[in-house]
């Protein structure tokens, strides 16, 4: 993709900023899409129709959202501090959009393949809390104060079952980079992580070889279980139901961002969308094959053609992305929200146990087979 | 320092609080704009943390001199400001004030005038309790049970529209009969809804009542010990949560609730302690229930007749004074209306149960946290324009 940019631009910082921005635009595209299906779909939950004015069945709706917010009033409490109150708001965005760049979208396409990919995601993706952080304190409104404690309690809790779970897969595989995560999978959904891993020899690009054997059967149950920590963690880390505590409306309002208006307001809330793409992305990359097909090659391959091969890849990596995503809009409209004390109880008492004893037994196997 | 230390250490070791652990409080004003204090209410929480140390609510945002107004006005002039009380509830609070206003003035109305205020009162009570375990769920972080609760209370509301003209305060209830007969195809409309209402019950249980992450929140919270709720004079559902095996409609009953073959529900703390908030919300579930099996049979039964002869002509009882009181949605309505023998009331004074039910806030919501707060508001069921009159 590098090399095809450079070919069209020239080697240039052009370049470099029109690849960099890949990711934003994929972002935008893709927030726009998900406000409309978690619209539509909280409607036809719900026995409603949902947005139906703005173009055919409202799909214009996100839009007229968009512009809306750009017309409002950007409001600043008088008592905030101004200039945390005005950074925070960009500080999640940043954070999120940060961990796009170790995302491989398709064997063509890695923003930045880092042999510490899974590493920088975990600690990139902290960054949002420091916003949150920020946005809750600076606010001087005490229902902001709360829901910034609670979610900073809360996503520093579950940062640590999420990488545990990471570290398995790691543990696993070898290798931090999510690209050799991703070709550790490759041949079809039987070698996906989530059923068990790799059933034949798959060599890594550093020569790596992992093999199949025996401890595939004790694997399968620990991916999926890991694949399922993950995926809870993930939905604490994203504040979405029933993890959503930090903005609970019944509660907070709507938590740290209360104050927050126009277009700060949308970038808590694009940075919502993307860190939600971000999470299932990840669990498609560490359990799902990544951008990996479910039948083990791509027309585009069969072909010889590269480039429709890559984009089939970057296909099946959305199509599963957006099904984690879709996952997430179901349960936000089926579950009610959890406490506080249990949110607690359940990260530290049930998940982060569970990852150890997993991480235990799957270092022991890795060990010996 | 060392010694303060150790003397923390040696406290929470023993689990004995003696002030030390304790951090600085913090007073948090909810309301009274808030999505979660149905209304204009407002609290003033203490909070140590997020745990609630104190309450004082304050009240009063709604107040519109409803007892005042109804000295000034004459009798059947003050049913629409009924109405306007407990707006969720509207058939009954117009209920108990004809009641009142008849027992005063000794009116007997016709069997079929009381056929269908008993029809259109547990009409009614579902509707009340459909938004009451709607809003509960949505106090709970569960959306999209709210939205199945109002769309089978639109059905009620479509019945009373055609009915009356109007959606929620209807002025239906008049002093001696009613305002409108029922309309032509009245008794399918309302059988055809509680076919199609019973499935939502059952909906909505597998949704969001037998949740395990409802039960968590809502079971052993805002515990009501049932001598403290008669204490409080609690009633209604918030009552009958805590295991008080009471109901106006069977133990003083009014017009003619004592034909019909139903049941009281009764909190039984199979959750977690009785008299939480999921016993409260349970009692109300399951009497929706209840209040069809009424309807079943006063549809069943209805006479025909003239709904208008009983209406008097002139409202002016004698000199005199009576309670009457009735069952709401939220508990014991009771009326005390004085007349001096004048054509408007001398003076007319409401007990409201939301104001009451409110009242036991404080005692049974401290040392719980502000998610539990919201829970244990949620589950009393208050409706301000009552609580404030």
């Amino acid at each position: 993709m590098e090399a095809l940019l450079q070919d069209l631009l020239g080697e240039n910082l052009l370049t470099t900023i029109v690849y960099c921005s890949l990711p934003l635009v994929f972002i935008l595209v893709y927030a726009l899409l998900a406000i409309l299906g978690e619209v539509k779909i909280s409607a036809w939950m719900q026995d409603r129709l949902g947005p139906m004015r703005t173009g055919p069945w409202g799909i214009i709706q996100p839009l007229a959202d968009v512009l809306k917010l750009l017309q409002k009033e950007d409001t600043t409490p008088g008592t905030a501090n101004k200039p945390l109150y005005n950074l925070a708001a960009f500080l999640p965005f940043m954070a999120s959009y940060a961990t796009f760049a170790v995302l491989p979208f398709s064997s063509e396409y890695v923003g930045a393949d880092l042999n510490l990919g899974a590493f920088y995601l975990i600690a990139v993706s902290s960054i949002a809390v420091v916003g949150i952080i920020m946005a809750g304190w600076s606010s001087n409104n005490k229902y902001s104060l709360y829901g910034a404690v609670r979610s900073a309690a809360q996503i520093i809790s579950y940062e640590v079952p999420a990488a545990m779970a990471v570290l398995i897969i790691v543990l696993f595989v070898g290798s931090l980079n999510l690209s050799d995560i991703t070709v550790a999978q490759e041949g079809g959904f039987w070698n996906w992580f989530v059923f068990g891993g790799p059933k034949g020899e798959v060599t890594l690009a550093d020569g790596g070889v992992i093999s199949a054997s025996w401890a595939n059967i004790v694997y399968f149950p620990l991916f999926g279980a890991t694949f399922l920590i993950y995926y809870v963690a993930g939905l604490a880390e994203t504040n979405r139901t029933p993890f959503d505590i930090p903005e609970a409306e019944s509660e907070l309002v709507s938590g740290y961002h209360t104050e927050y208006s126009g277009m700060k307001f949308a970038m808590f809330f694009m940075a919502e969308y993307a860190n939600m793409f971000v999470v299932s992305a990840v669990a498609v990359i560490l359990f799902f094959g990544g951008w990996q097909s479910p039948y083990g090659t791509t027309i585009g391959d069969l072909a010889g053609i590269r480039w429709l091969g890559a984009v089939e890849e970057f296909g099946w990596f959305t199509v599963k992305g957006l099904f984690f995503v879709f996952v997430m809009i179901w349960l936000r409209w089926t579950l009610p929200r959890l406490r506080v004390d249990q949110l607690m109880h359940v990260c530290w008492k049930v998940l982060i146990p569970a990852t150890f004893a997993i991480a235990l037994v799957v270092g022991a196997l890795v060990l010996v087979v | 320092m060392q010694e303060e230390l150790l003397e923390l250490r040696e406290d929470i070791a023993s689990g004995i609080d003696s002030g030390k652990l304790r951090t600085d409080e913090m007073v948090l004003n909810m309301g009274p704009q808030h999505p979660s204090t149905h209304g204009v209410l407002r609290l003033e929480l203490v909070l140590d943390g997020e745990v609630v140390v104190k309450i004082i609510p304050h009240l009063g945002y709604l107040h519109r001199c409803f007892e005042k107004h109804a000295e000034a006005m004459t009798y059947p002039q003050v049913i629409p400001y009924c109405d306007r009380m407990d707006y969720l509830a509207a058939m009954n609070n117009d209920h108990g004030y004809a009641l009142a206003v008849e027992r005063l003035m000794d009116i007997q109305v016709p069997e079929r005038v009381e056929y269908i205020r008993v029809i259109m009162a547990e009409l009614q009570r579902i509707a009340s309790h459909l938004v009451a375990i709607g809003t509960f769920g949505m106090d709970i972080g569960a959306f999209t049970p709210f939205l199945y609760c109002f769309r089978d209370r639109e059905f009620i509301l479509d019945i009373f529209e055609k009915t009356c003209g109007a959606r929620l305060l209807y002025n239906y209830i008049w002093i001696g009969g009613l305002s409108h007969d029922v309309y032509d195809g009245f008794e399918k409309d309302v059988m055809q809804f509680i076919k199609a209402f019973r499935p939502t019950i059952t909906e909505v249980n597998n949704l969001l009542n037998y949740n395990k992450v409802f039960i968590e929140r809502c079971a052993s919270i805002g515990v009501l010990p049932p001598d403290v709720g008669i204490s409080f004079g609690c009633s209604g559902p918030m009552l009958r949560g805590s295991g008080v095996d009471f109901d106006l409609r069977r133990d003083d009953p009014y017009s003619i609730y004592d034909r019909f073959e139903w049941d009281v529900i009764v909190g039984d703390g199979s959750a977690g302690t009785l008299g939480d908030c999921w016993d409260r919300h349970m009692v109300r579930v399951k009497e929706m229930e209840e209040s069809c099996k009424i309807i079943e049979q006063a549809i069943a039964g209805l006479p025909e007749g003239d709904i208008s002869e009983a209406i008097p002509k002139r409202v002016r009882p004698l000199a005199g004074e009576i309670y009457t009181r009735v069952e709401n949605p939220r508990g014991e309505l009771g009326y005390y209306i004085i007349s001096d023998g004048k054509g408007n009331p001398f003076r007319v004074k409401v007990r409201a149960p939301g104001f009451v039910n409110l009242s036991v806030i404080d005692a049974i919501s401290r040392g719980c946290l502000v998610a539990d707060l919201v829970a244990i508001l949620g589950s009393i069921d208050i409706v301000l324009g009552e609580v404030d009159r």
